[in-house]
């Protein structure tokens, strides 16, 4: 990484707020700098700190996954009718008129000009979405630090799902995350693990709501059958990583034995419409070999087993430790922190916390410079928590935002979901939008105080000479603090 | 500390020290054409996700192949029917352009095709065919960066670079050799010298950062003013980040469009990589008509953008469309199709000597599909990506075999690829 090579180990309270946090709101890094470690780690001691509660009054009227999934159901069955209508009254122009008898044509009034239709309403899917990016911007500028919202982005995007599937996921991406992600990420891996696997959204994303086995009844009848896409993207993606050493063969299997895992439909028939449910019609019966072991017949546990053995593989926890390493620390991270954070996990038996607790206490955390990138949704938010919030109540800006940098949310470009590399973020279009940004940013902000002061506030004495020097010269206030939302100090973490 | 310091308007000077050691394509007085008046470029677009060859290029031919495809078969029969290009192939009725230029003989199909991964994770897959490398693991440079990087010092092709679309650099053109990014947005552009005292702080502190704005604010310069081919993109087609992104069919085409700008212009990288991600049909893929078809009409408007907004370059253009493998030769219980092996590459462009499906064909009978599940690779696409790369810019075999596609000797330059 080019950045100048400097003899001494970066700010500590730097290194708390940008290569764990959110980036510095005003005051801090007063309130941590006595002991930027020791806040950290009182962040994981805070009960349910990872949650947006329903009982919150800031986020009162964010719907569950199933509510959220029923209300896109029932409004793409409206849709389905309308298409309906639609077409029918078009292809029957002849019918029509033949109806129009003589006296309803006596009676017919003068027809009115077309009045200018009202601007529709948005669909349900969208206005969801909305509130659940809303919900989730605000969380990240009332965060104190923002370690444990970080590890929140680390685990959805491990564990990605993408709206651009269907309205189905579009609908319960947000709550997705709150349920799947958030209760856990300071549990146990294991548990996230079972979360997600059987939560609508991932179901739908990786199509297993639709994979049959072929033996099932439903398989039988249907003609339907195996999908092996959760399959495959549990091993390479969530657990074991490519490469460690599973078959084609090992795919297959297990896409059998994850049959049967799926969502209840609008009908019900299933169970509560939009619920997770296990469908033993559609189970590939019989014992299953996956990774050398039998897993015997057994419903719904079959594929419980198979994960919880997936949890606890070597494998999975190489796997974990090095995306976290790379995460937190450097995009190669230093061989020492991954077998630590592996060693850790396996110990522990996946045990989140204690791997949050292990990152801060690694010095490799504190000693590295700071050469990666803040991610586009990080950068976005560490501006709302420096420079002021956006639009209220309008999440409108930052998605745009995050549009334009190319990390829209919730919309990975595949199930590996965004990348973790620096270079991914340094590209000469993301840098040319971040200097667009930055300039609606700091052009929107409301009472920019001594742009120098924001500097101490947010980046402190550790600022570089030329970074103090080039806000100190600028032009105008809003030139100050758009320099101080480019400088280095700033993009990098 | 900087001259910027002591004058807020920096110089044209300052700016062009800025970049300009490093990437000065935008102020280099424009090249005269080369000898023979031939002035080739290379288009590569990344297709992730892996493509169904066989829904996008259909061996209607083949006797096993509408059993094993399904309801999703192409057909010539129908409401849509495939549009046919030879006694045996016939090609997606969403891709009329496509078509045309096949009959104009300026568009050809190899298929089945793979590159040398055998395995079907996609990002493997994908990094396999971005980075040229024998097998995964290599992700810092692409093979069509380093073919730049091995053309002679001083090479018209090698100095003007490279065009990167989208908002980050696909793996294919990253790399040493200097890349351009360019994507359409609606950002309101800085007031005043805000960009100037930006790159002036990253020269002094971050030389990496320096070299990518710079790179960003020239590209969205170029594209944006007059001086590209004398249309400026409007303003309209700049909004397109908001909707659909680069992935959408409307999204295609207007990368396509912005892109033809950049390459068209006499002093603009001769070589470009698009990225275009969304192929992953694993459920109601559809056929003639869905949303496979959906998508590769989309990709038919990028030709068709690139046709129009190269003009008269166009015809020495080559434009290569490439996916990490192909899918099950059987649609699956959730008609579509799970990861494959063998696939298509589609040729476009006034370069390639068109009007052929090239294709040592395998055969759909259950012994003839690889592993009994996928079409069979008869061609490496490697060979064909040689074969565009010695053709165009006349790099040797054995560059190509040692550098730009490393351990690949036994893979031979696919030849008379280019007219």
């Amino acid at each position: 990484m080019a950045i100048p090579a400097s003899g001494s180990p970066p700010d500590p309270v730097l290194v708390a707020l940008n290569r764990f946090g959110l980036g510095a709101r005003p005051g801090d890094r007063d309130r941590m700098a006595h002991d930027p470690r020791a806040y950290l780690k009182a962040e994981l001691r805070q009960p349910d700190i990872a949650l947006i509660s329903l009982d919150d009054q800031a986020y009162a009227g964010l719907p569950g996954s199933t509510p959220a999934i029923q209300a896109s159901m029932a409004a793409n069955f409206q849709r389905k009718l309308d298409r309906e209508r639609m077409t029918a009254t078009t292809a029957q122009p002849a019918m029509a008129s033949a109806l129009a008898t003589p006296e309803r044509v006596a009676h017919a009034q003068p027809v009115p000009p077309p009045a200018i239709p009202a601007k529709p309403a948005p669909p349900i899917e969208a206005t969801l979405f909305r509130a659940e990016a809303q919900a989730r911007l605000d969380k990240a500028s009332r965060a104190e630090a923002g370690f444990v919202e970080r590890l929140v982005y680390f685990w959805s995007n491990h564990f990605c799902v993408s709206v651009a599937k269907d309205n189905i996921v579009r609908a319960s991406a947000g709550a997705f995350e709150r349920e799947a992600i958030r209760p856990f990420v300071l549990g146990r891996f294991a548990d996230m693990l079972m979360a997600v696997e059987r939560h609508p959204a991932m179901l739908f994303y990786l199509d297993n709501q639709q994979s049959i086995g072929p033996d099932s009844r439903a398989g039988k009848n249907r003609r339907r059958g195996l999908n092996e896409n959760l399959a495959r993207e549990i091993m390479e993606l969530h657990t074991l990583g490519v490469g460690s050493g599973y078959t084609q063969a090992d795919v297959t299997s297990f896409a059998r034995i994850l049959t049967g895992w799926t969502m209840a439909g609008r009908e019900g028939r299933l169970g509560e419409p939009g619920s997770s449910v296990f469908n033993a019609n559609a189970h590939e019966p019989g014992d299953a070999v996956l990774l050398g072991k039998t897993y015997p017949a057994g419903g719904m546990g079959q594929a419980e087993t198979a994960l919880n053995d997936m949890a606890r593989h070597p494998a999975t926890a190489q796997h974990i430790a090095t995306q976290l390493a790379r995460h937190f620390i450097a995009d190669d991270p230093p061989p020492a922190a991954v077998a630590c954070l592996a060693k850790v996990f396996a110990k522990s038996d996946g045990n989140l916390r204690a791997l949050a607790a292990t990152l801060i206490d690694m010095p490799e955390a504190w000693s590295t410079p700071l050469a990666k990138m803040r991610s586009p949704f990080d950068y976005v938010a560490a501006i709302r928590r420096s420079a002021g919030p956006g639009p209220a109540n309008d999440p409108g800006q930052s998605l745009n935002w995050l549009n334009a940098l190319g990390e829209p949310l919730w919309q990975p470009p595949g199930p590996n979901g965004f990348s973790d590399q620096a270079d991914s973020w340094a590209s000469a279009e993301g840098m040319k939008i971040r200097l667009d940004i930055a300039w609606q940013a700091a052009r929107q902000a409301k009472d920019i105080g001594n742009p120098n002061d924001m500097l101490d506030a947010v980046i402190g004495p550790s600022a570089s000479p030329e970074t103090r020097q080039a806000i100190a010269r600028a032009e105008s206030k809003q030139q100050g603090l758009a320099l101080l939302l480019m400088a280095p100090e700033f993009q990098r973490r | 500390m900087s001259l910027l310091c002591e004058t807020p308007h920096p110089s044209r000077r300052a700016v062009l020290m800025t970049g300009g050691a490093l990437f000065a394509w935008a102020y280099l007085p424009r090249f005269a054409r080369a000898a023979d008046n031939r002035d080739p470029r290379l288009i590569v677009i990344v297709l992730r996700g892996a493509l169904d060859g066989l829904s996008a290029v259909g061996p209607i031919g083949d006797p096993d192949y509408a059993g094993l495809h399904g309801d999703i078969a192409l057909s010539l029969a129908g409401p849509h029917a495939a549009l046919p290009l030879d006694g045996f192939f016939a090609i997606n009725p969403s891709m009329p352009v496509f078509a045309r230029l096949f009959k104009a003989n300026q568009a050809a199909v190899v298929h089945a095709a793979a590159t040398g991964y055998r395995e079907r994770s996609h990002f493997d897959g994908q990094d396999v065919l971005e980075s040229g490398f024998a097998g995964p693991g290599h992700v810092a440079t692409g093979w069509l960066n380093r073919a730049l990087e091995s053309l002679p010092a001083g090479d018209r092709v090698a100095t003007l670079g490279g065009l990167a679309v989208g908002p980050s650099t696909p793996l294919v053109i990253r790399g040493a050799a200097p890349i351009l990014g360019w994507a359409p947005q609606s950002l309101p552009a800085p007031a005043g010298d805000l960009a100037a005292r930006v790159l002036d702080l990253y020269q002094h502190r971050d030389p990496v950062l320096a070299v990518a704005l710079q790179k960003g604010i020239d590209a969205d310069r170029m594209a944006l003013d007059g001086q590209i081919g004398g249309n400026a993109i409007k303003p309209k087609d700049r909004a397109m980040k908001a909707k659909g992104g680069l992935d959408s069919a409307a999204g295609m085409r207007q990368a396509a469009q912005g892109a033809a700008k950049l390459i068209a212009a006499d002093d603009g990288p001769r070589v470009a990589a698009l990225a275009f991600d969304g192929w992953d049909t694993h459920v109601n893929e559809g056929g003639a008509t869905g949303r496979l078809a959906t998508l590769l009409g989309g990709l038919d408007g990028a030709f068709e953008e690139f046709e129009k907004g190269l003009g008269e370059r166009w015809k020495d253009t080559a434009i290569v469309a490439i996916t990490e493998f192909g899918r099950t030769a059987r649609i699956n219980g959730t008609v579509g199709t799970d990861h494959g092996t063998g696939t298509v590459v589609l040729l476009a462009g006034g370069a390639i000597k068109g009007g052929r499906v090239i294709a040592d064909w395998p055969g759909l009978k259950p012994a003839q599909l690889y592993e009994q599940r996928d079409l069979a690779p008869t061609s490496d696409v490697r060979g064909v990506l040689k074969g565009l790369l010695a053709g165009q810019f006349g790099l040797s075999a054995a560059v190509l075999a040692d550098k730009v596609f490393p351990e690949s000797a036994a893979v031979k330059p696919m030849r008379d690829l280019i007219a």
